[in-house]
């Protein structure tokens, strides 16, 4: 687990967390950091708990009956899982994108400022400035600058996420969530989007979940593999993907089984 | 061998093919045959009383069997403002069913309150109606009324709406138990339709810090618009056309009235409580010439939503 090669701060710490639908428990004693500003990759087969170990970030279990967690979550070493924790705060914090485009029905503008009306009160220059501001680092600014008044639902797959991941940075987050964002992507746009996120690492902390493992090594700086709940590996991504030190993750890596 | 089995058998297909598509085709095109059929013989039926009056039965508050003058004003009048009132207080309260429902319930009492709710919905009106005129009406009479009188009768401007004798019955009561008529299908059609909104969307939102009330205002409701205005013109097609219920506690008055407690009538109960008495051919016309106004603004209620809807969407940037 330690690095030696690359010199990180830590952003976030797990300690312990375990997860439970129901009885069920999804997620085992997990313990791991994510440094900051560098994109973390979580791999590993359906059902590993590797989007569960995602959703603990923001807690959007809670919307949930039946679904806790316990152990801590430190973001900034500040635990989320305390329920003292403001929840919009914590989600002001910590943007999330899914595995499907989720652009609301309104107008591509107003997705946009959706979330910052939510924290700001800007007037109307300073939204339409960080409206392009987020646009632009969401590389989606020369695309719909002259139709920001349009549905946003009328754009293209790819559009639509690069506009949910635009969404996400406009209220300034300091972590960003994307759950296999690009699993419902063509190629060109997945390498779109996968091109932003080498770019958004220069702000933001990212944690990546994906099934795609040539994903993981094209744009991770680290990587957890998961099995079942249990966290079997956390490195630097070229060590896990050309070094495992566990046999499991050499036979997930190397297509054994997965 | 197999080749002839195999024709006839192509045959047979063809044949039962056939017949089945033009089965269905006649089961569609009666509907609209239904439908012309039935404006005709308003319109042939109501010839008489169209011809007596002209466009001035519209407007004409008279109401004399005695003297055959015939005017449809109270009656229009009357089930316009019950099914107002019944929508001003049946779409929040619905609303607010659906919401519960579908987001903050927990998950045992779901389906207890979506059961009760649709055998609410089942209840035949004249029951409301019994229920209304011996069980709500008096005590409607007793405390709700007075306070009116007391409190919001006294107010510039609307005070009249709420001043008048304390009888339980009039045109207020009437839209009140149409609203808890109407309540349980809008707010099980509104359920329906928040149910398909996807988990991924609201999640989105909840994502980005929005509170319950911030999902549902500015994502779920307009991602659900359609269903829900499609609910409420349920609703509201219902209490226009609600009879039984209304000739209960409505009063069948032919008077016009500021006063909301005041007994009116609507055009509906009108037709129940006068068509066995029409004598005269005059009477019996402008009766069915009610029914055909009644037609006609249930057509407009439904085209105006329609045309509502499509500038919606048209304004979203999806017409473009």
């Amino acid at each position: 687990m330690t690095v030696e090669t690359i010199t990180t701060t830590p952003k976030m710490i797990v300690r312990d967390l375990n997860f439970f639908y129901g009885k069920d428990r999804a997620l085992k004693d997990i313990n791991l950091t994510i440094p900051e500003k560098m994109v973390t990759a979580f791999i590993g087969p359906s059902g590993c708990g590797k989007s569960t170990l995602l959703r603990t970030f923001n807690r959007m279990y809670q919307l949930y009956p039946n679904q806790r967690a316990t152990g801590e979550v430190l973001l900034d070493g500040q635990n989320l899982l305390d329920k003292k924790q403001d929840l919009n705060t914590l989600r002001a914090k910590i943007g999330m994108v899914f595995q499907k485009p989720t652009p609301f029905p309104m107008s591509i503008y107003d997705n946009i400022t959706f979330g910052v009306k939510l924290y700001e009160n800007l007037n109307r220059n300073e939204m339409d400035e960080r409206v392009e501001w987020a646009l632009k680092k969401a590389a989606l600014w020369g695309e719909v600058k002259d139709k920001l008044k349009q549905s946003g639902t009328g754009l293209s797959g790819g559009q639509q996420q690069r506009l949910c991941i635009a969404r996400a940075i406009a209220v300034k987050p300091q972590v960003l969530l994307l759950d296999e964002p690009t699993s419902a992507l063509d190629p060109i746009s997945t390498a779109h989007i996968e091109k932003l996120i080498d770019e958004l690492k220069k702000d933001f902390t990212i944690v990546i979940v994906t099934h795609n493992m040539q994903q993981a090594a094209r744009i991770s700086d680290f990587t957890a593999y998961m099995y079942l709940g249990d966290l079997i590996e956390f490195g630097d991504t070229s060590t896990v993907f050309t070094n495992p030190k566990r046999k499991e993750t050499e036979d997930y890596i190397t297509g054994r089984f997965g | 061998m197999p080749n002839l089995l195999r024709e006839s058998l192509h045959k047979r297909q063809t044949v039962l093919d056939a017949s089945f598509r033009n089965l269905t085709r006649i089961a569609a095109f009666s509907v609209l045959a239904l439908l012309a059929a039935i404006i005709a013989s308003l319109v042939v039926g109501s010839m008489p009383a169209i011809h007596a009056f002209g466009f001035g039965f519209i407007t004409s508050p008279e109401w004399d069997p005695v003297n055959d003058q015939y005017g449809a004003l109270i009656p229009i009048v009357g089930t316009l403002i019950t099914s107002g009132i019944a929508l001003l207080i049946a779409i929040p309260v619905s609303l607010g069913i659906a919401i519960f429902l579908t987001e903050l319930s927990p998950g045992w009492l779901r389906r207890p309150l979506g059961i009760a709710i649709e055998l609410l919905a089942g209840i035949p009106s004249i029951i409301y109606g019994m229920w209304g005129l011996f069980v709500f009406a008096p005590l409607f009479a007793d405390h709700v009324e007075p306070w009116l009188n007391d409190h919001i009768g006294t107010w510039p401007f609307i005070g009249p709406f709420f001043s008048g004798p304390p009888m339980g019955i009039g045109m207020l009561t009437a839209g009140i138990i149409l609203a808890i008529m109407v309540i349980p299908f809008i707010a099980s059609v509104m359920r329906d339709v928040f149910d398909v909104v996807p988990t991924m969307l609201k999640e989105s939102a909840y994502g980005l810090g929005a509170t319950t009330w911030e999902v549902m205002m500015n994502i779920v409701l307009p991602y659900t618009k359609i269903g829900v205005v499609g609910g409420i013109m349920l609703g509201l097609g219902r209490a226009l056309g609600e009879t039984m219920a209304v000739t209960f506690v409505i009063g069948n008055a032919h008077e016009l009235s500021q006063s909301l407690l005041m007994p009116g009538n609507s055009i509906s109960s009108a037709l129940a409580n006068e068509f066995a008495e029409a004598v005269g051919e005059l009477y019996t016309s402008s009766l069915i010439e009610l029914g055909l106004i009644l037609f006609f603004i249930t057509f407009v209620v439904l085209s105006l939503a329609r045309l509502m809807l499509h500038k919606l969407q048209k304004r979203e940037g999806h017409g473009a």
